[in-house]
């Protein structure tokens, strides 16, 4: 996957070039099986064909229309065939990039785990709780656990991701992949995956749609489109009795035409098309789901258990306010708290330094003075400062900084002593600054809050879900930031413990709950919930827990994983819809059409105008057939989701696809039959 | 499942005693108590005699009696019972003709009544009661407009002035009661018995 | 149409609701087994029902058990009514005479009273004895509705429970549905009715001398005890041959209102009482729209075709003002008939003012529409709230997943063992009414001219497909045409009616234990929203669009075709 995913696009070329070839093997009636719709569609068909033959043998006039009517059964079968075919190309392709890392490689296993005397063995002999040593350069061989050593790793070819990280024993950095690069040291192995079913396999897999089973609600969806099915069979077959009573004999190529119209083939065939391309948009995403399951569940989800620190706020302190005592302004604020940082290389110091220039342009010049020493922060006098001749600039913790200037608390000014009260109410730290002995202010430092991280959690109540903020600061300081960030609730100084007690205590309430860890602490919580996303930089125990992993390590990204699952079954749930509401202009379409002769009378309900019954029959099939090459790209790319909340989501997707799924057909099948009437085809 | 044998049968009996028997005899002893007529069918005596009741239409065909509207009702045929003959106003055996809009029989049907009313010398469109069959066969009424019709011609077989038997029907007429509820209509046997009421001139 | 008539459907559908409000509060607090007005009087008969019977009211039952003592019990009585009608000539209350009923005839009728369908292939007044009528079919008029009540109270509890294995006890469940809610409304309304009217006798018969001096003879009996049971219960099956068209029956316009309100009112107060038992009375209200707008639209349907009259016999010189009234009695008017056509097949009662038979093309089709619906506007006791579930089931289920999550109905979501029940209920019905219209349209002696259709043309196929869709739906109204009283009809309808009651409830009953042992959900502003008028906007595009996708050419061949044929002036 070193080729970025996103590269390729919706219809590649040569991704229809063999999805084409795929649609024909598909015809293979074993593996149509899986699908009842177009398996009764294919069945029907070949019923048509041998119809066809016979009329041609006995040179019946009816022959070229049931020629036509034949084929375009065929190709409804096949259309829903490269729908599918399509879908499962995409992964193909992705699946043979990654098929390329994994060509054997030579593993150094250890007879010893504690010398470093190895022989070489083929990786796929590899079992689990073999130990190897990988050094630099070297291919890991296969997933496992670094029991010894540190080194840096270019994990591009999972994630994608160029710059290196840091794997060492112990701690949560220990886990490796297989097909990844030592860059530097070495680090003794110890496999924990069983040939052919590492972390690549599974992903191949998974791409590939090889180890893909229907969904739950996939099954759901196949009973009632089964159901839907035999009901119009049995309609049809009861149709030629009806019709037999007021002395019609309808023909089997005609019953059969009503019957592939009927039957839901538009979602039929884009069923499995859409559950795929569904699993695609993740892997696109760079989430690698271990199941369908997940990703339906991820729907439903309630409520996102997030971490504070990365996913709501930068996770780093930062100047965002400069409070002077009385009598200093606060430029000269500024200036000394520059002075104060300007050789202080964490990050708190540097966002001092950036505020200051920022906020009141004091530029370069009168910052490098000569004679400058820089006093380190020691956790000994909690202050840091710098000695700029005669001046003694000094900045740290607020006790610290009133000891020095030879203050107490309460002799310190109100203002002052009133502004520190509501950094720390507030959860930030207020970080004092004084020179040669005398008070001249505050620096508010706080954990800032990513800026649109606000937007995106109103959206997400609007979808109806609830984001809690897991945080280990104390509950003041959560809750501050819980206000700031405007998630609907938080755990303060959260331990492991506490987070899976949370998520047991939503599910009793009837909620699905997702979070996302990396710890090896984290694991039973990933483990308990329903969307556990673990991050490819975490432990191999997360890894396990989980049920998806975001090889990006971004957690924020639960948000987009949810509106995946939601935009899955929106697809499914409006491609159904459609394809029912489809059937009403059929039946206008075919019912006058077939008793026109018995009952010119029902010309009434000819309210298309169709030409001729026969073209009226074509039309409505090959309209049946077409559609579904027409609605690929919405199954592969999924309908769109906005979060605006389920009653105006369901007004939206009620207007487009059922009633334009009424309409549609109508108009369509008017066109088709202006063009099949135009061409004599019937 | 054996289990469920024995609430089955009990509840069923008790259930029988209950409401197959408990509840009809009640509601038939407190109606025989309180509304013995209503009860017995509101049965109408003339001189001691059940002449009819009130609620079930009578088949009339004298010229001096108003008539109500044909009538579907048979009784099987006393030659051969399994067939059917036609028998207006059976009150041991209602039905109704069960014709559908398209049926021949029902047009035959309608166009000859159609045609007696005009050969009576009535012109115009006939009201619709007066040539359909009712779903009982038993339609005690008729509507004012077809017992208005029929006012020449029992006045001329009565040998009464028509202002006089108009002057019955319109007093037989029963309205919507409030203005609301129920169709304008005409009891028949009320109207006939009213008109034998009427003082000989 | 008149102002009068549109006042009088709106009286009467008012006073269904007012009177369905307090009505549902009770059935809730009754079938919990909350003390209520009646217990004083009822409560010790109830516990001596349980003792004599041995059932323990505070055990209940799995699906499982629940489905089988309702199908014990059904099959117990099925068996005592066919017993009756066979040894009825052995048996006292018989005034007339009659001679034992047929065997298949009481096959049917047996069939026809359990499932609370009451589909007549007898004429009440020259076929059955009182004890018949009083012990056998008023009996099955409690029980069968009774029946019906449970089964769709143990299917609300299914949604009220989290991870449940029971949804009731059947007996417990049946005895209250019968004693505190059946009973007591019957006894007011069967009085009701003798004040207005209705005859309560024990005579079999009396004989008039008429005016014209022939003698008629005036069939009677224990009248308003089962009419009011019948209406109340859904029921419909007749005392006398002509139903509530005959003057006994339904002498007035007052019993005549009363009459379609008991029709009502059981059915539109369960939906109530639904919407208590869940917590929310808006999912009720929901329903009840949905109900109610199908009703209404039929109503504005049968009256305005109706009132139209039949162009064939304007033509002919009939007065088209009082609209098509062949089949129809003069004291109920087209308004009170279209009323009553459409209450009586969008409930499961069955019973008629008027002769379905005999309505025009588009009138008929408005009954036979509703029964192909499978009776849920609103519905039998019982039969319309589970009816209506299955169809909300379907509804949330394809469009719930539009708004992006798995589909759930009052916090249980649906899944692929929900879907497999609903799908097979739905299935059991179109092969009901197709799968026997269609062997029925075939068949030579049934279509053949000395066959057993009233009628010929397509109205003739429109009595087959009538007559399957009223016993599926366990309605029991017919194109009465039709002669049903031999052994084809006699036997395919009471399988019909066996399916459509009994291969319905057991999948709504499996429903209930896969729903009752689910975990509840709780909503939030992304659940699919199941009240307001877009959920019934849904409701109805479903119910519309998947119901006439099934039936759609079979009507077209009956009905619609035959309305154009009336158009054009032809007859067959």
């Amino acid at each position: 996957m070193s080729t970025k995913m996103q590269a390729l696009s919706l219809f590649d070329g040569a991704i229809l070039g063999r999805a084409a070839g795929d649609a024909v093997r598909k015809l293979d009636p074993r593996q149509l099986a899986r699908n009842p719709v177009i398996f009764v569609t294919e069945i029907v068909s070949l019923v048509v064909t041998i119809l066809f033959v016979r009329d041609l043998v006995t040179g019946s006039d009816v022959a070229f229309f049931t020629g036509q009517i034949a084929a375009w059964l065929w190709f409804t079968v096949l259309f829903a065939n490269f729908a599918e075919a399509v879908a499962e190309g995409r992964g193909k392709a992705q699946a043979d990039t990654l098929r390329r890392m994994r060509s054997d490689t030579m593993a150094k296993r250890l007879v010893d785990p504690h010398t470093r005397q190895y022989q070489s063995v083929n990786a796929l002999d590899l079992r689990i709780g073999d130990v190897v040593l990988v050094e630099a350069g070297d291919l890991i061989p296969s997933d496992g656990e670094v029991i010894e050593g540190i080194a840096s790793i270019n994990e591009s070819a999972i994630t994608g991701e160029s710059a290196p990280v840091i794997r060492e024993s112990g701690g949560d950095r220990s886990a490796v992949t297989g097909g990844t690069t030592v860059l530097s040291d070495w680090v003794k192995v110890k496999i924990t995956a069983a040939p052919g079913s590492t972390f690549l396999d599974r992903m191949i897999a998974l791409v590939e749609g090889a180890e893909r089973k229907k969904t739950p609600n996939e099954i759901a969806l196949s009973i009632l489109l089964s159901g839907l099915t035999l009901i119009f069979l049995i309609v049809c077959v009861t149709l030629w009795c009806l019709a037999g009573y007021s002395g019609t004999t309808l023909t089997v190529t005609v019953l059969i035409a009503l019957l592939v119209c009927l039957i839901p083939t538009t979602i039929g065939g884009l069923l499995s098309a859409i559950g795929i391309a569904g699993m695609d948009r993740l892997i696109r995403f760079n989430v690698v789901a271990t199941s369908g399951r997940a990703v339906e569940a991820a729907g439903d989800v309630d409520t996102l258990l997030l971490d504070k620190t990365g996913t709501i706020t930068f996770g780093n302190r930062m100047a965002s306010e400069l409070i002077p005592v009385p009598g200093i302004t606060e430029r000269q604020l500024a200036e000394t708290a520059l002075f104060a940082s300007l050789a202080d290389e964490t990050p708190e110091g540097r966002s001092i330094v950036a505020y200051a220039r920022s906020k009141y342009g004091l530029s370069e010049q009168n910052q490098t003075s000569e004679g400058m020493s820089f006093v380190p922060f020691s956790a000994h006098t909690r202050m840091s400062g710098v000695d700029l001749g005669r001046r003694t600039i000094r900045k740290g913790a607020v006790d610290a900084i009133l000891r020095f200037a030879g203050v107490a608390m309460n002799g310190a000014p109100a203002p002052f002593r009133q502004a520190v009260d509501r950094i720390a109410r507030t959860g930030g730290t207020p970080l004092a600054v004084a020179e040669d002995g005398k008070l001249l202010g505050l620096v508010h430092l706080k954990d800032t809050v990513k800026p649109d991280i606000r937007d995106r959690f109103a959206a997400l109540r609007a979808m109806g879900i609830k984001t809690v903020m897991v945080t280990g600061d104390n509950p003041v300081t959560a809750a501050a930031i819980a206000s700031e960030a405007g998630v609907d609730d938080f755990i303060a100084e959260a331990t492991p413990e506490d987070k899976l007690a949370y998520i047991r205590k939503e599910q009793q309430g009837g909620r699905l709950i997702a979070m996302c860890g990396d710890g090896t602490n984290d694991a039973p919580a990933l483990a308990q919930a329903d969307v556990g996303v673990a991050m490819q930089t975490g432990t191999q125990a997360a890894r396990e827990a989980g049920n998806m992993v975001d090889l990006d390590s971004n957690p924020t990204k639960l948000i987009e994983i949810v509106e995946i699952g939601k935009q899955l079954l929106m697809t499914r749930g409006s491609l159904t819809t459609f394809s029912i509401a489809n059937d009403v202009a059929k039946y206008f379409a075919i019912i006058p059409a077939l008793f026109i002769v018995t009952y010119p009378e029902l010309g009434a309900l000819n309210i298309m105008k169709l030409a001729s019954p026969q073209s009226a029959i074509l039309s409505a099939v090959i309209f049946n057939a077409l559609i579904i090459i027409a609605l690929i790209p919405l199954a592969l790319k999924g309908v769109a989701y906005r979060p605006i909340g389920a009653a105006a989501l369901l007004r939206r997707n009620i207007l487009v696809y059922g009633v334009g799924g009424i309409i549609v057909p109508f108009i369509g099948i008017k066109a088709l039959d202006i063009v099949v009437s135009a061409l004599h085809l019937a | 499942m054996v289990q469920h044998f024995r609430p089955a049968i009990v509840l069923i009996v008790l259930m029988t005693l209950l409401t197959g028997v408990l509840y009809p005899f009640a509601i038939t002893g407190f109606a025989n108590v309180v509304f013995p007529h209503r009860a017995g069918g509101s049965m109408i005596l003339r001189d001691g005699n059940v002449i009819g009741s009130a609620l079930i239409g009578q088949n009339f065909t004298s010229d001096k009696y108003f008539h109500g509207r044909p009538s579907a009702t048979n009784t099987p045929d006393p030659n051969d019972p399994t067939k059917n003959v036609d028998a207006p106003y059976n009150a041991a055996n209602s039905g109704a003709s069960n014709y559908g809009a398209t049926s021949q029989a029902l047009i035959d049907r309608v166009k000859a009544d159609v045609e007696s009313w005009h050969k009576a010398g009535i012109a115009g469109p006939i009201p619709a009661d007066a040539v359909t069959t009712s779903a009982s066969g038993l339609d005690p009424d008729i509507s004012p407009a077809n017992a208005l019709l029929q006012v020449a011609r029992v006045a001329k077989a009565r040998n009464l002035p028509e202002d006089k038997v108009r002057a019955v029907v319109t007093a037989a007429i029963e309205g919507r009661a409030l203005g609301v509820i129920g169709e304008p209509r005409v009891n028949v046997l009320e109207l006939n018995l009213a008109l034998d009421a009427l003082p000989a001139t | 149409m008149s102002i009068a008539g549109w006042l009088q459907i709106i009286l009467v559908l008012a006073l269904v609701v007012v009177a369905a409000v307090p009505l549902g509060g009770y059935i809730v607090r009754v079938l919990a087994g909350e003390h209520n007005l009646l217990s004083p009087v009822l409560a010790p008969v109830e516990r001596g029902f349980y003792r004599a019977a041995g059932v323990d009211e505070r055990k209940e039952h799995g699906w499982l058990a629940y489905t089988m003592a309702m199908l014990i019990f059904s099959l117990f009585h099925l068996l005592v009514l066919y017993a009756m009608q066979r040894l009825q000539n052995y048996l006292p209350l018989d005034p007339k005479g009659f001679d034992p009923v047929a065997p298949d005839l009481a096959f049917n009728t047996s069939m026809s009273f359990v499932t609370n369908t009451n589909w007549q292939n007898y004429a009440g007044e020259t076929t059955l004895t009182h004890f018949v009528q009083m012990l056998g079919l008023t009996v099955h008029n409690f029980l069968s509705p009774a029946v019906g009540l449970a089964m769709a109270v143990a299917l609300a509890r299914a949604f009220i429970r989290s991870e449940a294995r029971t949804i009731g006890n059947f007996w417990v469940d049946m005895t209250r549905a019968t004693l505190y809610v059946m009973l007591p409304l019957a006894v007011i309304v069967a009085v009701a009715l003798v004040v207005l009217g209705v005859p309560q006798t024990l005579l079999g018969s009396v004989e008039a001398t008429t005016l014209e001096g022939a003698k008629q003879v005036i069939s009677l009996g224990p009248i308003a005890s089962q009419e009011a049971i019948k209406e109340l219960g859904t029921n419909g099956g007749g005392f006398l041959n002509a139903n509530s068209a005959h003057p006994f029956e339904n002498p007035n316009a007052w019993s005549n209102m009363l009459e379609i309100w008991a029709l009502l009112v059981i059915p539109v107060a369960t939906i109530f009482a639904f919407g208590r038992m869940v917590g929310d009375a808006r999912q009720g209200l929901s329903l009840l729209w949905t109900m109610a707008i199908v009703l209404i639209v039929g109503i504005v349907a049968i009256y305005a075709a109706e009132s139209y009259g039949n162009p064939i016999l304007t033509a002919l010189g009939v007065d088209p003002s009082l609209g098509n009234f062949e089949g129809k009695e003069v004291r109920f008017g087209q308004a009170m008939t279209a009323l009553f056509a459409t209450a009586t097949t969008g409930t499961s009662t069955g019973a008629v003012n008027a002769m379905h038979d005999s309505l025009t093309p588009l009138g008929g089709l408005v009954p036979m529409f509703n029964m192909l619906l499978g009776c849920i506007t609103p519905g039998g006791v019982g039969s319309g709230l589970y009816g209506i579930i299955v169809v909300a089931l379907l509804s949330v289920f394809v469009a719930g997943l539009m708004v992006g999550r798995t589909p759930e109905y009052l916090g249980k979501k649906i899944e692929a063992r929900e879907m497999k029940f609903v799908m097979f209920a739905l299935l059991i019905y179109a092969v009901n009414v197709l799968g026997f219209a269609a062997a029925s349209a075939i068949a030579p002696f049934v279509v053949g001219d000395s066959g057993y259709l009233g009628n010929k043309g397509p109205h003739g196929l429109s009595e087959i497909i009538y007559a399957f869709a009223s016993t599926n739906g366990n309605n029991g109204s017919a194109f009465a045409g039709l002669n049903g009283n031999n052994l084809w009809f006699n036997t395919t309808l009471a399988f019909a009616m066996f399916l459509g009651r009994f291969g319905y409830v057991v999948p709504v009953l499996a429903l209930a234990g896969s729903l009752a042992a689910k975990k509840k959900v709780a909503p939030s502003a992304g659940t699919f929203p199941t009240t307001g008028p877009h959920f019934v906007g849904l409701l109805l595009g479903v119910i519309i669009i998947l119901y006439l996708l099934q039936y759609f050419p079979a009507l077209a061949l009956g009905p619609v075709v035959e309305h154009f044929l009336m158009l054009n002036g032809k007859s067959f």
